[in-house]
């Protein structure tokens, strides 16, 4: 008697902290919100499956209890309700699989008119480079990181010039402008993810992954490493500011480019 | 990871197969009484399953090391090795290897003690030369600048040559043991005592032949031959 | 029902029944250390992993102490923090479940459960556990060696794991590895005792179909983790070269700390893909044992046959086929190709269905039964509803896109714990009060149980239940503090405090447990040969504990299933399965 109040109870206080709970997902500021409502359904229907389980499972414990005189029934199947609780099942999971397949669909499908912005992760800090007036990132190379060019851009490929690097500094984005995010990492993998915009990916050391979004909400968000990279992962943040088209122009005449960069570089190596 | 997909569906084949014929749709409660016989644990039978679980599993493993192996040639840096003239030699040993075990089991079957004799001994022997001749291999490929680590090609060889290589090992220890007990055997030795011998020296033969079979797909793979198969899989899976 | 008897009605003689012959032990140390007998290896095995599980359960205090009190302990900086997820999560999964399961109840249950008088391979059955034991020595010595223990994540991903930025590089990771690869030889020698001796050692008349579910799951658990094993193996062993002789197995060119290694061309999805088709199938082979344990309890314990045995059969080894093909739901943001994301969401999601099948037949069991609220019974109830908490959960998870903003957040470390941790020693607690007096000859003490029930079981929830919610908002795993995050409101300082004294007073709990298992060794309750008046084989052994093989004189022969319980006309409410039928025309 007392376990299946138990059970009922912790059925109960799942669902109500779930709606009461002050802690659920930060707002979001990109236009996955797919992603969000894909997870909504799936939460009604596993909570209702939890929940019809759970208490089905209470009431069986309530009503055949053990009583003297009492006795099991036996009953070794019932193929009629296996296949029926199975294809109920199968309904169910389809109902949540559709449309999560729908929206990674969407999400592996970068839009033509995406800008593109390079990431890249070192421990246990974030670079960031544009591709600058040309609208082409130059190509790179670990071989070619030195202390005065520590994102390894190749100094002898013309597209890299104009580069915009960004480094121990925060990203801007433009609001409203979807992105592509390229992300590369020179020494261990690392994950650049930002909650509030829900999309996120790994980046691996000798190969460049990506993800695209497009910022719907201005403000200054945190960036997380979300993948273990060491003894710094913790400590491995940074910032996103996004903000409308005129604040990002102004923004973005200020960053150096790759040329600007090498410039004391090359002076010195001259003098 | 095509390859060891191609394993695994092999063997859910072969699985599936089996299980059909465990009566895995019976309704057991409806069933009372005696059924049918037991197994016999102590039958040739029990050890053989176990050392084909074994060949699984070890199967499982090459077939791992292939697939990377597979994996690693279609990347740009990949520079194959030159292969030293002695793994010809070495194939051909263990060639002898099998067909001295195969000549030992036929031997036991006749009850011919002393070609039984013989025959594991030569087996033996040809398999100690087979990994002399993988280790002057490995020193003929470091002589000539490919040491383990010189490039992802020479890293697989000497993986693969010497998992192949401590795999022939354990067998030696157990074709050492049966062979001790073939000596050791009198001239007019029990029939029980010559069946287990027998399954003793089945047993080594089944595993010195999954060996080269094994090591015959590794040949073919660090000779190149199987280069367009790869590639033609390749194609298919991305 | 109908009478499958062959020839003569009734029993069958002795006689009738093939014997094998069995090693007997002549010495002190050949009885109990160097031991054949599958029963003290059994018990070998069990008392290693529970007490390394009980290393990884402080450490799991020192994390909780450190997440729910960041600064207080100076000791625990971020170094040492990660040495203790590593070593918490892979004593846990590895060293721990996969041992007791298998190598503690696979060993014990298996011979006795199928009227065999022990393994098939004894020798071999006892150098398996001199392995694992040697396994666990050269893994614990990680925590004395300079530089401690790994601190890669019990993933082990590279290039970090072998790079000196990561706790343990020194020796700590080397250490690891040869330790897997010695667990993983001698789980293969344990494995082909459990796979074999289900195959060839079953006694007279136990077919596959008449076995209990226990050792449908064990069995099923052995095949896949013979198939698994190899990929951790073979990226051990490429790992260890990587680190030791400096090839580029999975090591890119890469730069750190300014400094350009002499790595090249490696690839680090590799050793995602090997071990993840090993992890995969991992966490069904520490699942699907716990499966069939716990169709066992609930049957003997609600005095009902298990409800769809042949579903419940036919699900277990689907799940384990299944489970070969779902590998890289764990690599959604690995940034491997995308395409391949449809194919494992769609795969990972169907495993769900075998599983969910599992779950109504446990809960259809419980309808219409005779419920006794045992300590067993208990702990299988606990583990139903923390299995389709964490299942559930899983279903968020392996739906891709819904992966990428919860993957590497406290969300994933709230359902493996969840699904894996909680649900799976629940079946173990369960098992353990059910199976004690048939391994002692004595009951564990029932208030103590109910007592460490309860704390155990609503404590786990409390703990993992909320941090999914956290996870949800963002909250990443493996950080060793929050720190000043902007979208982190102070609540979830609170939380993690609550959660740290929650998991502090469940592992207190875990004292009792512990306690009772000494205490009821000389004063427990006389439990009989039968206590729970089970209809398995093992509960009819002549004498209890058993002896060295088992069964006395002769071996059983079985007549009927294994969940003959409450059978109409019967006059007691279970029948044995070495139990004849009656006669025709008696």
């Amino acid at each position: 008697m007392g376990v299946a109040i138990v059970l009922a109870l912790v059925v109960i206080g799942s669902v109500v902290f779930h709606f009461l709970s002050p802690w659920w997902w930060t707002p979001i500021a990109s236009n996955w919100g797919y992603i969000d409502d894909t997870i909504i359904i799936t939460f009604w229907i596993t909570g209702f499956v939890f929940a019809a389980v759970v208490l089905f499972m209470a009431y069986c414990l309530f009503r055949f209890r053990h009583r003297e005189g009492n006795r099991a029934a036996y009953e070794p199947e019932n193929k009629r309700l296996e296949w029926w609780l199975a294809i109920g099942t199968g309904v169910g999971v389809a109902a949540m699989l559709a449309p999560g397949l729908v929206v990674w669909h969407q999400f592996v499908t970068v839009p033509k008119d995406a800008t593109t912005v390079e990431v890249i992760g070192q421990q246990w800090q974030w670079a960031y480079r544009l591709p600058g007036a040309d609208g082409k990132l130059g190509a790179s190379d670990v071989a070619h990181i030195t202390p005065e060019n520590p994102l390894g851009v190749d100094p002898k490929d013309p597209n890299g010039q104009d580069d915009v690097v960004i480094q121990g500094d925060n990203l801007h984005l433009q609001l409203g402008k979807p992105v592509k995010m390229l992300l590369r990492a020179v020494d261990v993998v690392h994950d650049f993810y930002v909650p509030e915009f829900r999309a996120k990916m790994d980046m691996i050391p000798g190969s460049v992954t990506y993800y695209w979004f497009t910022p719907t909400l201005a403000g200054t968000f945190d960036v997380l490493c979300a993948e273990l990279c060491g003894t710094g992962h913790t400590f491995m943040r940074g910032n996103v500011v996004v903000e409308p088209e005129g604040q990002y122009q102004a923004w973005l005449q200020q960053q150096k480019t790759f040329a600007q960069l090498q410039a004391p570089a090359r002076a010195q190596a001259r003098n | 990871m095509g390859v060891v997909l191609v394993f695994l569906a092999v063997l859910a084949a072969f699985a599936g197969w089996w299980l059909s014929r465990q009566r895995l749709t019976a309704k057991p409660w409806l069933e009372v009484g005696v059924i049918g016989e037991a197994p016999e644990p102590s039958s040739p039978t029990t050890a053989k399953l176990g050392l084909g679980t074994f060949l699984v599993v070890a199967g499982s493993l090459f077939a791992l090391l292939v697939s990377a192996y597979a994996m690693r040639m279609g990347m740009p840096d990949w520079r194959a090795l030159p292969m030293p003239a002695v793994l010809w030699f070495s194939t051909g040993l263990l060639m002898l290897a099998s067909l001295a075990l195969h000549m030992a089991v036929i031997a036991a079957r006749c009850d011919e003690l002393g070609h039984l004799r013989s025959s594991l001994l030569a087996a033996g022997m040809c398999s100690l030369a087979f990994l002399t001749a993988q280790m002057l291999a490995w020193r003929e490929l470091a002589a000539a600048g490919y040491f383990a680590a010189a490039n992802p090609a020479s890293a697989f060889f000497y993986l693969v040559t010497a998992i192949h290589g401590a795999h022939m090992l354990g067998g030696l220890v157990a074709l050492a043991r049966t062979s001790a007990r073939a000596f050791a055997a009198p001239r007019d030795i029990a029939a029980t005592a010559m069946g287990e011998l027998t399954v003793g020296v089945e047993l080594c033969a089944i595993y010195w032949h999954f060996l080269l079979l094994v090591w015959l797909v590794l040949f073919s793979l660090l000779m190149r031959w199987t280069d367009d198969l790869v590639a033609i899989c390749r194609g298919l899976l991305s | 029902m109908v009478d499958v008897t062959h020839g003569a009605a009734g029993p069958l003689s002795a006689a009738e029944v093939e014997d094998v012959e069995l090693y007997h032990p002549k010495s002190w140390i050949t009885t109990y250390v160097f031991s054949q007998d599958a029963k003290i290896i059994a018990i070998q095995y069990s008392t290693v992993a529970l007490s390394i599980g009980l290393v990884a359960l402080v450490l799991s205090w020192l994390m909780r102490l450190q997440l729910g009190f960041p600064g207080v302990f100076s000791f625990i900086d971020p170094d040492r923090y990660y040495q203790f997820i590593t070593m918490h999560g892979m004593i846990m999964v590895i060293y721990l479940l996969t041992a007791l399961f298998l190598g503690g109840f696979g060993n014990y249950l298996i011979p006795l459960m199928l009227g065999a008088r022990d393994m098939v391979f004894p020798y071999v059955n006892m150098l398996s556990f001199w392995i694992y034991f040697l396994a666990v020595l050269v893994l614990v010595a990680g925590f004395f060696l300079p530089g401690g223990p790994t601190g890669a994540g019990w993933t082990l991903y590279p290039p970090q794991a072998i790079l000196a930025n990561t706790p343990g590089q020194q020796w700590g990771i080397i250490v690891m590895l040869v330790s897997l690869i010695l667990f993983i030889i001698g789980f293969t020698m344990g494995g082909l005792n459990y796979v074999v001796t289900v195959l060839q050692g079953r006694t007279r008349g136990m077919t596959l179909m008449r076995m209990p579910l226990t050792i449908w799951g064990i069995f099923t658990a052995t095949v896949m983790a013979l198939l698994a094993f190899p990929a951790l193996f073979v990226g051990a062993v490429m790992m260890l070269l990587d680190r030791l002789i400096g090839t580029s197995f999975f090591m890119p060119a890469i730069v750190t700390m300014g400094e350009r290694l002499a790595h090249k061309g490696g690839s680090p999805i590799l050793f995602q893909h090997l071990f993840w088709f090993f992890g995969h199938p991992e966490v069904y082979i520490v699942a699907l044992p716990a499966f069939g344990i716990v169709s066992d309890l609930i049957s003997t314990h609600a005095r009902k046959n298990i409800f769809g045995y042949r579903m419940m059969v036919w699900a277990l080894v689907a799940i384990g086929a299944l489970s070969f093909v779902v590998w890289a739901h764990h690599m959604y943001v690995s940034g491997m190709h995308p395409a391949f994301g449809f194919f494992f969401a769609t795969t990972t999601l169907i495993i769900a269905i075998p599983t969910a099948i599992k779950v109504y037949n446990w809960v259809l069991t419980l309808w219409r039964g005779d419920i006794h609220f045992t300590v067993p019974m208990l702990f299988a109830l606990g583990f139903i509803v923390t299995f389709v908490n964490g299942g559930l959960t899983g279903l968020f998870l392996g739906n891709v896109v819904v992966d990428v903003p919860l993957s590497d957040t406290m969300f994933v470390v709230a359902h493996f714990h969840m699904v894996m941790g909680v649900a799976p020693i629940m079946v173990i607690f369960g098992a353990i009060y059910h199976w004690y007096p048939k391994v002692s000859g004595r009951m564990l003490d029932d208030t103590l149980g109910k007592l460490h029930f309860w704390v155990t079981f609503l404590g786990a929830y409390l703990i993992f239940f909320p941090m999914h919610y956290i996870g949800l908002m963002g909250v990443p795993r493996r950080y060793h503090e929050i720190g000043a995050m902007a979208f982190i409101p102070p609540s979830v300082a609170t939380l993690n405090a609550f959660i740290s004294v929650v998991a502090l007073t469940v592992g207190a709990a875990q004292l009792v447990f512990l306690f009772n298992l000494v205490w009821s060794l000389r004063h427990g309750r006389e439990a009989g040969g039968n206590p729970w008046h089970a209809t398995t084989l093992e509960w009819q052994t002549p004498q209890t504990p058993p002896p060295h093989g088992n069964w006395g004189k002769s071996l059983p022969v079985v007549y009927r299933w294994a969940y003959d319980y409450s059978v109409p006309g019967a006059v007691q409410d279970f029948l044995p399965q070495n139990q004849p039928p009656v006669p025709r025309g008696a």
